[in-house]
């Protein structure tokens, strides 16, 4: 009996869920290195990989049961001893993989940036791309559902990888290459939030239905430790029965509880050196997890007055030395809930970042730490306010932030907003998945959907060149919104043309707000609410009847695969030939 | 090369030391006949059979002794070294508490009894031998195990006993602890930390 094997591959933390025909959805523990030399299993896998040299972790220290020495390590011990070596640890790879500054499949990670003083300290280590830093998570998940089921190896199950709803097609294209680098053969895609709410189906079972009624607008609110995700799912009256509809997605945000954990311990770091102490690396690495566990204690029920902070001295002497502060319940209600989800009316809007002429590349963190703003202006974009919200994420287990939010929901749509009890927040979308796997199978209601955004290709309008302005580009749309997989679309016919022997280029645009447009429209590539992505282009080589240089006239094709992914192709109007476009995942200047 | 990977019998063995009673049957099996206990805990813990044989050598009772004997001292060193990791708890025993205030000895306490905690609560499941609050009036029921229940002060006559629980005890209903590398020294509890 084929098993569907759900996989959560996080920004900090990976995890895997197993479900089949007869049993819901289960986490399933990940064996990993913990320890040096020491292999336990935990349930989550911190999305971490160390590349060490020899001198810095000896190879018998990361060998795993299923492996012979190793010279990486992922998960736990990665994340602990990589804090000691931080140029040789890899983190973050998903927010890498969606950032189109940098080249996602050239060796840039550990990542270096405009810090030179590293160069010679990185010289010896290996570097590896965002695509293949994901891939040897998923191959470590792979390995070690192997080693516990001889008999079922995990690429001859159904695999469910779940992704942002945030993700453009290109990220989502390399999460599926990360996965064939891994050797899952076959893998479907899944929208992150659309899992969290398939998790909360599968812990409600039929008891939803009482939940929930035709109208409702649920609003998934997934705080991660390092993105936030929004996403809208309607339901609707189907002759009858409750339907489930995915409405809306946000963008991605490079904002969750890891900056509050920074936010707290700069502000606990500025009373220390007020008092003149002074923490090396290591002890302000400890103080960040110590304002984590602050964090957790003092925006809970019947939080204490305040928490204590202990930083224990580095030495092997550790009486006396100890380096003590305390964050107040009045601090962290301060920094934390006013600061990162202030109060907000319905009109808020982020504040975006001023583009600056130089700006260090890395990744883009959100400029305004306002999640409410983010969420107001989430909502504003789509005009619709929920009416029942599900929340995700490990940030959202502190019920002084799940209320903040209500709060604001309810001042909001200025009506009661119903919070939905979901699964385990840091296990639910692993969990989803898994349950996502079953409902294909007929198991359960499904949510629909398809893709969130439209997709459109630059086309040069002809007119006069004027000096000094770039001719306008319009938008032709080639894929309208809520394709769902399987599902193809082909452009009514226009003047477009490949030179064959020379790579054509073409610019590619999303919107995730422009739900009228189909298939053809024409419309200003400047209008509100179309952002640029990658280009796409395709070479044509010169063969056969085909020589260089000349123009073959096509036709678009969009189609959504049954993987999840959106493939653009140009079919010869003669009929001979179809040409994949691909995407171009090139340094964007 | 899952050979190279030996099951914690050491550490096991340990923890019965640290908490008092019973060895999972695995581990019994390998221990000589008279240290052999004689009720199992209910709960198996996850410990699957070494699969390492001894080379076969002159002496094979003899290698296998000194094997166990190997395995029990790395185990018992790996517990340490996790105990130092995470609750620096080697640094805080062999430091001096002499002439250092309360204040002192409570801050540093405070962050070792956190990470000792986070140690048990990630290794071991324990839950009271006998559940019942300190100094409260229990029976002690006839055929019971003295391995579990120690009599303090005279018993007269046979049980059941009615007596004070001054100590419910401890049990290790579960285990869940890490294997162990081969290759690796387990001596070094902590390694020394250079910064370059």
């Amino acid at each position: 009996m084929t098993r569907v094997l759900g996989i959560d591959l996080g920004t900090t933390n990976s995890a895997l869920a197993v479900a089949d025909d007869e049993h819901a959805a289960q986490a399933h523990d990940i064996a990993q290195v913990v320890g040096p030399g020491e292999v336990a299993a935990r349930p989550t896998l911190p999305s971490f990989l160390l590349l060490p040299t020899e001198h810095e972790v000896p190879a018998a220290q990361l060998q795993l049961p299923w492996s012979g020495k190793l010279r990486y390590a992922v998960g736990t011990f990665a994340r602990e001893r990589g804090a000691e070596l931080p140029h040789r640890l890899v983190a973050s790879a998903k927010s890498w993989l969606c950032n189109s500054a940098i080249d996602r499949t050239a060796q840039v990670l550990p990542f270096r940036g405009a810090q030179r003083e590293l160069e010679a300290a990185m010289a010896d280590g290996e570097r590896v791309s965002p695509v293949n830093a994901s891939a040897r998570y998923l191959a470590h998940l792979r390995a070690a559902w192997d080693d516990e089921h001889e008999d079922e190896p995990a690429d001859e199950q159904d695999v469910l990888v779940t992704v942002p709803a945030s993700f453009d097609p290109v990220a989502r294209e390399l999460t599926v290459v990360a996965a064939r680098e891994a050797g899952f053969a076959n893998v479907t895609l899944l929208e992150e939030p659309q899992a969290a709410f398939y998790a909360y189906l599968a812990a409600r079972g039929e008891k939803w239905r009482d939940d929930l009624k035709p109208g409702d607008v649920v609003l998934v609110c997934d705080v991660g430790g390092g993105t936030t995700d929004f996403s809208l799912i309607e339901v609707a009256d189907d002759g009858g029965a409750l339907a489930l509809e995915r409405i809306a997605v946000g963008d991605h945000i490079l904002l969750g509880g890891d900056n509050m954990d920074l936010a707290l311990a700069a502000l606990v770091g500025k009373q220390l050196a007020d008092a003149g102490k002074t923490l090396d690396a290591l002890q302000q690495r400890a103080l960040v997890h110590a304002c984590r566990r602050a964090k957790e204690t003092l925006l809970a029920d019947d939080a204490p007055a305040s928490a204590p902070i202990a930083i224990l001295a580095r030495g092997s002497k550790l009486i006396g030395g100890t380096i003590k502060a305390e964050v107040t319940r009045a601090d962290a209600e301060t920094m934390l809930v006013d600061g990162f989800l202030p109060k907000v009316g319905a009109d808020a809007r982020a504040e975006k970042r001023r583009a600056g002429g130089l700006r260090e590349m890395g990744l883009p963190y959100a400029h305004d730490p306002a999640i409410t703003r983010h969420l107001a202006e989430f909502l504003g974009r789509f005009g619709r306010m929920p009416t029942a919200v599900l929340f995700n994420g490990g940030v959202m287990k502190s019920s002084r932030l799940r209320e903040r939010i209500v709060e604001l929901l309810r001042t909001w749509a200025g009506r009661e907003v119903a919070v939905l009890q979901g699964a385990d927040l840091d296990l639910a979308v692993a969990l989803g998945a898994a349950h996502y796997g079953r409902v294909r199978r007929g198991k359960g209601v499904r949510i629909r959907g398809g893709t969130a955004r439209a997709y459109y290709i630059g086309i040069e309008s002809a007119m006069p060149a004027i000096p000094g302005f770039a001719p306008p580009v319009k938008a032709l749309c080639v894929a309208p919104q809520g394709l769902e997989e399987g599902q193809s679309v082909a452009l009514p016919d226009d003047e477009l043309g490949l030179i064959v022997g020379e790579t054509a280029t073409f610019r590619f645009f999303a919107s995730a707000s422009r739900k009228a447009d189909a298939a053809g429209a024409l419309i200003d590539a400047d209008a509100a609410g179309v952002v640029e992505l990658d280009p796409v282009e395709k070479l044509v080589e010169a063969e056969g009847e085909r020589k260089a240089g000349e123009l073959v006239p096509v036709r678009l094709e969009a189609h959504v695969t049954e993987v999840g992914t959106l493939e653009l192709w140009c079919v010869a109007r003669d009929g001979h030939g179809r040409w994949k476009l691909e995407y171009s995942v090139r340094e964007r200047e | 090369m899952r050979g190279s990977f030996h099951p914690w019998l050491a550490f096991v063995c340990f923890f019965k030391i640290l908490f008092g009673r019973q060895v999972p049957a695995e581990i019994a099996e390998l221990l000589p006949e008279t240290a052999k206990p004689k009720a199992l805990p209910a709960a198996k813990p996850e410990i699957t059979k070494p699969e390492a044989k001894p080379e076969p050598k002159p002496d094979p009772v003899r290698a296998a002794k000194q094997s166990a004997t190997q395995h029990q001292r790395d185990g018992a060193l790996a517990l340490l070294a996790l105990l130092q990791r995470e609750g620096r708890l080697v640094d805080f025993a062999r430091d001096s508490v002499d002439g250092a205030s309360d204040a002192d000895i409570g801050a540093a306490a405070r962050e070792v009894h956190r990470g000792c905690r986070k140690v048990l609560d990630q290794h071991v499941t324990l839950e009271p031998v006998m559940p019942g609050e300190d100094d409260a009036k229990v029976t002690v029921p006839k055929g019971f195990d003295p391995a579990e229940i120690r009599l303090i002060g005279e018993a007269k006559g046979e049980p059941p006993f009615v007596g004070t629980l001054r100590h419910h005890g401890w049990r290790a209903v579960d285990t869940k602890l890490p294997t162990l590398a081969e290759g690796v020294d387990r001596a070094v509890i902590a390694p020394a930390e250079v910064e370059v």
